[in-house]
């Protein structure tokens, strides 16, 4: 018997990604982080009206370790981080996989600003060099990294103004059909403060623009992390949840319970920020891959 | 009925009363935003390519298509015969209407015709085809690591990629769902 190609010729790329691995790791401990394991299996999600969680014997696999991570920094943990399985129903594609590795940090006493230099520096570390090439694209990754607003974003690469927009669901066609294909790729970017409805876990902006403080990192076009200053009010946060599960529910989908442990502790945590990063695009990225198949031992179709 | 996620290359479904096939496949999903699906559809009657979006929640009704087994018999100026065992009758399929599935014909093989009428619109394969490498470069002794590969073209002139130890006339067996190397077939 042959033994199996598929899975033999992908062998120098999960020895890089194994490196890689290590490389995060230790990037995050040199800088006093904790590394922390929360359970993958958990009673609820946070409620997001386009991520859908899979059922374990009546609880759900965790989208995203968020609301333990952050139970632990309202704790007094100070600087935390996690890399593990996370799992969204139905997203398969070239950059998606349903089950996928996810690196989070979360930081007390800072806001969003922190997280974007933390990309900086955790891309440096990985990458060693000024540049690096993706798919024949030359990346700079020199830093400051520019970062524009959602509202910049809007008018410089879309027909339309942020303003004029009215449904959730126009916001993220144009962010896909207009504004990311319009993105510089040759460095880096971070697209800062969405709107409220766009952030449901975000902190609000001090000034009176609507938006909140979150950001999303692109690499080469690609989105890579997706963080936020933390909203530590507690009562807005249930507020928030409750029309997102509304929404959700309106849509047809399973009613889910509210994460009531999260919000009870929410309220002994103040100024904090957080960001996830997908791990394997990122190692997509750093290993010059066209695909998200060619960096995980294997996908779902190969099982 | 089908629904988004069952969206792939090579999908069959009817739109506005025709056939319509998956062509290219795309997956986006931006940050916490609704997940679209990206594709590139071809009308299997009119050929005529075009993108079309869809949102999670759409369905499809899937093409139900009368096939007819056939025996791929040669390529000529007009494109690619086939024949009914039993009747013997013959028809030609055009290289527009194959596409990529041209690759994986070998002569004298048994697939199934998708019809439109008496019009033979396009073919189902079986999941694996066995087909000749014809070009390679040599093997280099010592490079023993499984996981190596090169390019390789078969006798249909398919490029793939292909183990370091597969030599040109080494018959191989291809996946056409991905149109990639599985093994060697022993002989």
């Amino acid at each position: 018997m042959e033994p199996n190609w598929q899975l033999a010729r992908k062998r120098s790329t999960i020895e890089h990604r194994a490196r890689i691995l290590h490389q995060i790791r230790a990037f995050f401990i040199d800088r006093g982080f904790i590394e922390v394991e929360t359970p993958a299996r958990i009673p609820v999600n946070a409620p997001e009206l386009h991520i859908d969680a899979i059922l374990s014997d009546g609880w759900y696999l965790q989208t995203s370790p968020e609301l333990c991570m952050k139970r632990l920094l309202a704790a007094g943990y100070d600087n935390i981080f996690q890399i593990c399985h996370c799992w969204r129903a139905e997203e398969r594609g070239p950059r998606h996989l349903p089950e996928y590795t996810m690196l989070e940090w979360y930081r007390r006493n800072c806001d969003y600003h922190q997280l974007m230099h933390d990309c900086e520096g955790l891309i440096h570390h990985l990458v060693g060099h000024k540049t690096f090439i993706w798919q024949e694209q030359e990346i700079d990754i020199s830093t400051p990294w520019p970062r524009i607003t959602v509202e910049q974003a809007f008018s410089q690469h879309s027909s339309t103004l942020l303003s004029q927009i009215t449904g959730e669901k126009k916001f993220s066609e144009l962010i896909s059909n207009e504004i990311e294909p319009a993105l510089p790729r040759n460095k880096p970017l971070f697209l800062t403060d969405y709107p409220a409805i766009q952030g449901s876990l975000a902190r609000p902006k001090s000034d009176d623009s609507g938006c909140v403080e979150r950001v999303e990192l692109y690499i080469a076009g690609l989105e890579l992390a997706n963080g936020f200053t933390e909203l530590t009010d507690a009562t807005e946060q249930r507020r928030r949840f409750e029309k997102e599960e509304k929404q959700r529910q309106s849509t047809g989908k399973t009613p889910c319970p509210l994460p009531e442990k999260y919000l009870e502790e929410l309220g002994a945590l103040t100024n904090a920020a957080g960001i996830a990063l997908g791990v394997d695009r990122l190692i997509m990225l750093l290993c010059n891959k066209p695909t998200i198949d060619e960096v995980v031992c294997f996908t779902p179709e190969q099982l | 009925m089908y629904n988004c996620s069952d969206l792939k290359k090579g999908l069959k479904i009817m739109l506005d009363g025709e056939p319509h096939v998956v062509a290219q496949y795309d997956f986006t999903k931006p940050g916490k935003g609704q997940a679209l699906y990206k594709c590139k559809l071809r009308n299997m009657i009119t050929g005529s390519l075009f993108d079309r979006t869809y949102r999670s929640g759409e369905s499809f009704e899937p093409a139900h298509l009368e096939e007819r087994e056939m025996q791929y018999l040669y390529q000529d100026d007009n494109g690619y015969v086939f024949m009914d065992k039993k009747s013997y009758e013959q028809i030609t399929l055009t290289e527009e209407t194959l596409a990529d599935d041209k690759y994986f014909l070998v002569d004298n093989m048994d697939v199934e015709i998708l019809m439109h009428g008496d019009r033979g619109i396009g073919i189902s394969l079986p999941n694996f085809v066995n087909l000749r490498v014809t070009q390679t470069d040599p093997w280099v002794k010592g490079d023993t690591a499984a996981g190596n590969n090169k390019p390789a073209t078969v006798e249909t002139g398919y490029s793939l990629q292909v183990p370091s130890f597969v030599e040109e006339g080494t018959l191989i067996q291809i996946d056409t769902r991905t149109g990639e190397y599985a093994t060697r077939v022993k002989q």
